[in-house]
């Protein structure tokens, strides 16, 4: 037995010293700046910033085919290092997050029939779109959840909520919801739409109280250019986006300040 | 010199390692999606698996049986396939950086491919020695190579076709794998 143990120690040791003696001699010395860079990346390899994962960009970067203020899920302490790093000047970047536009919960939405199959929103698609009343409806069974790298979205009630503090835009929710309903937005918007069909008011009232009914009242409150219509939908012009007290005008509440749909939803969950 | 050439043709098409002894399929249905990088997955694996093969059956010859441990060779034979790979990819981005660059993922890729360590036990137990170990493992590379080609060309063209819902993606490609498995076993019986 020690015959074995020794022959096997042996040619361990052996290989490692042939790895080590060879690495000693011919390796090709990495870039350091290559090896900085890498350790400021966030490390979530979302793809956000257009490249194949954090160290796709980190490479770009030490290249310098990239600029810094690509990527969305760093903090700002590390952009900041990263731009001293670089040599590159001060990098603005808007801050995004992701909105789930729409406020159909228990309370709200109603429903066509009572789903029982496979706990999944792209699932639940394949049967009659989710049998929500509304078809551009959130189905609330979670897959923009469980997308959610950072923990940021909370279903309550079966109606997904981003908190926006948690949010770092990496965009994986946006690919997940089968509805399309979630899209990324300057995090500086105070107030949303939260609703996403072009459908005739009346017959949306009837599908879910809080829905946009298209009365064009925020239109009108609003300065030129803020917000304008899309059939019977108030659209916000993200460019330009109206001031916090239009959401006041609303008569259904589908208009109104993100904090408070964060909050509303919790108020509700609380409640029931 | 003619038991050389059976050998070889029994390692590419009879006894081919992917489509009869089914070995290396993690590569051979993970790479094959395009037939670029299946040429450069295949080149890589001829070029490790006849190195380990020789230093496999070298180690197995001059240690592992004189010193009756030759129940040690799984560990042992590892050991020396992940060396090697390691000292390989130093020595390739040193002396050539764009065949490293077109090779370079894959090299680790091959350290645990069962078809490199699934060849070097096959020498061990048949009792190979040195030159025919060595020959052996480059045939078989060569035939996973083939293998690898032929199903990549064929994973192209699904691409274009009309596959039915529930058979689209990695479904038809089994399927299709199975059949080309079927195909080859026509050379049954060449090698003598």
């Amino acid at each position: 037995m020690f015959t074995a143990l020794t022959i096997l120690l042996i040619i361990g040791l052996l290989i490692a010293l042939a790895i080590g003696l060879v690495v000693r001699f011919f390796a090709v010395a990495t870039d350091p700046m290559l090896e900085q860079v890498n350790a400021l990346m966030p490390g979530s390899n979302c793809g956000a910033c257009g490249f194949a994962g954090c160290a796709g960009y980190a490479a770009a970067l030490a290249g310098g085919e990239a600029q810094p203020g690509a990527c969305p899920s760093m903090s700002s302490a590390s952009l900041q290092a990263l731009c001293e790093l670089l040599g590159v000047g001060e990098v603005k970047r808007e801050r995004r997050v992701a909105v789930v536009f729409c406020s159909g919960d228990d309370h709200n939405a109603t429903r066509q029939a009572f789903y029982n199959g496979v706990n999944n929103c792209r699932d639940a698609m394949l049967v009659a779109a989710g049998a929500k009343s509304c078809t551009y409806g959130c189905l609330g069974l979670g897959a923009c959840a469980k997308a959610c790298p950072y923990g940021a979205i909370e279903i309550r009630n079966h109606l997904a909520v981003v908190h926006p503090d948690l949010c770092r835009a990496c965009g994986k929710c946006v690919l997940a919801c089968p509805k399309k309903l979630i899209r990324l937005v300057p995090a500086s918007a105070p107030i949303h739409v939260f609703c996403s069909s072009p459908e005739r008011g009346s017959f949306k009232r009837s599908a879910c109280k809080a829905a946009c009914i298209g009365c064009r009242k925020c239109v009108k409150a609003a300065e030129e250019n803020q917000m304008r219509m899309n059939g019977f939908l108030a659209v916000i012009n993200y460019g330009n986006p109206p001031a916090a007290e239009v959401a006041e005008v609303c008569p259904t509440g589908a208009l109104r300040l993100n904090v408070d749909h964060v909050e509303a939803e919790k108020n509700q969950a609380d409640k029931s | 010199m003619k038991e050389y050439f059976s050998l070889i043709v029994g390692a590419i098409l009879v006894n081919n390692f992917v489509l009869s002894r089914i070995l290396g399929i993690c590569p051979f249905l993970g790479v094959s999606r395009s037939l670029k990088t299946s040429a450069g997955m295949g080149a890589a694996v001829i070029f490790v698996m006849s190195l380990a093969g020789l230093l496999t059956s070298a180690i197995n010859i001059f240690l592992l049986i004189p010193y009756d441990i030759a129940y040690l060779r799984t560990i042992v034979f590892i050991l020396a396939i992940a060396g090697l790979v390691q000292i390989v990819e130093v020595l390739l981005r040193r002396f050539s950086e764009p065949l490293y660059q077109a090779l370079g993922i894959y090299l680790p890729l091959i350290t645990t491919n069962c078809a490199v360590l699934g060849s070097a036990i096959i020498c061990a137990d048949e009792g190979y020695h040195l030159i025919r170990s060595t020959v052996f493992c480059f045939a078989s590379a060569v035939g996973f190579a083939l293998a690898l080609l032929l199903f990549a060309s064929l994973r192209e063209k699904l691409e274009l076709a009309k596959v039915p819902d529930c058979l689209q993606g990695t479904p038809i490609s089994l399927v299709t794998a199975g059949l080309l498995a079927l195909a080859f076993l026509g050379f049954a019986g060449l090698a003598g």
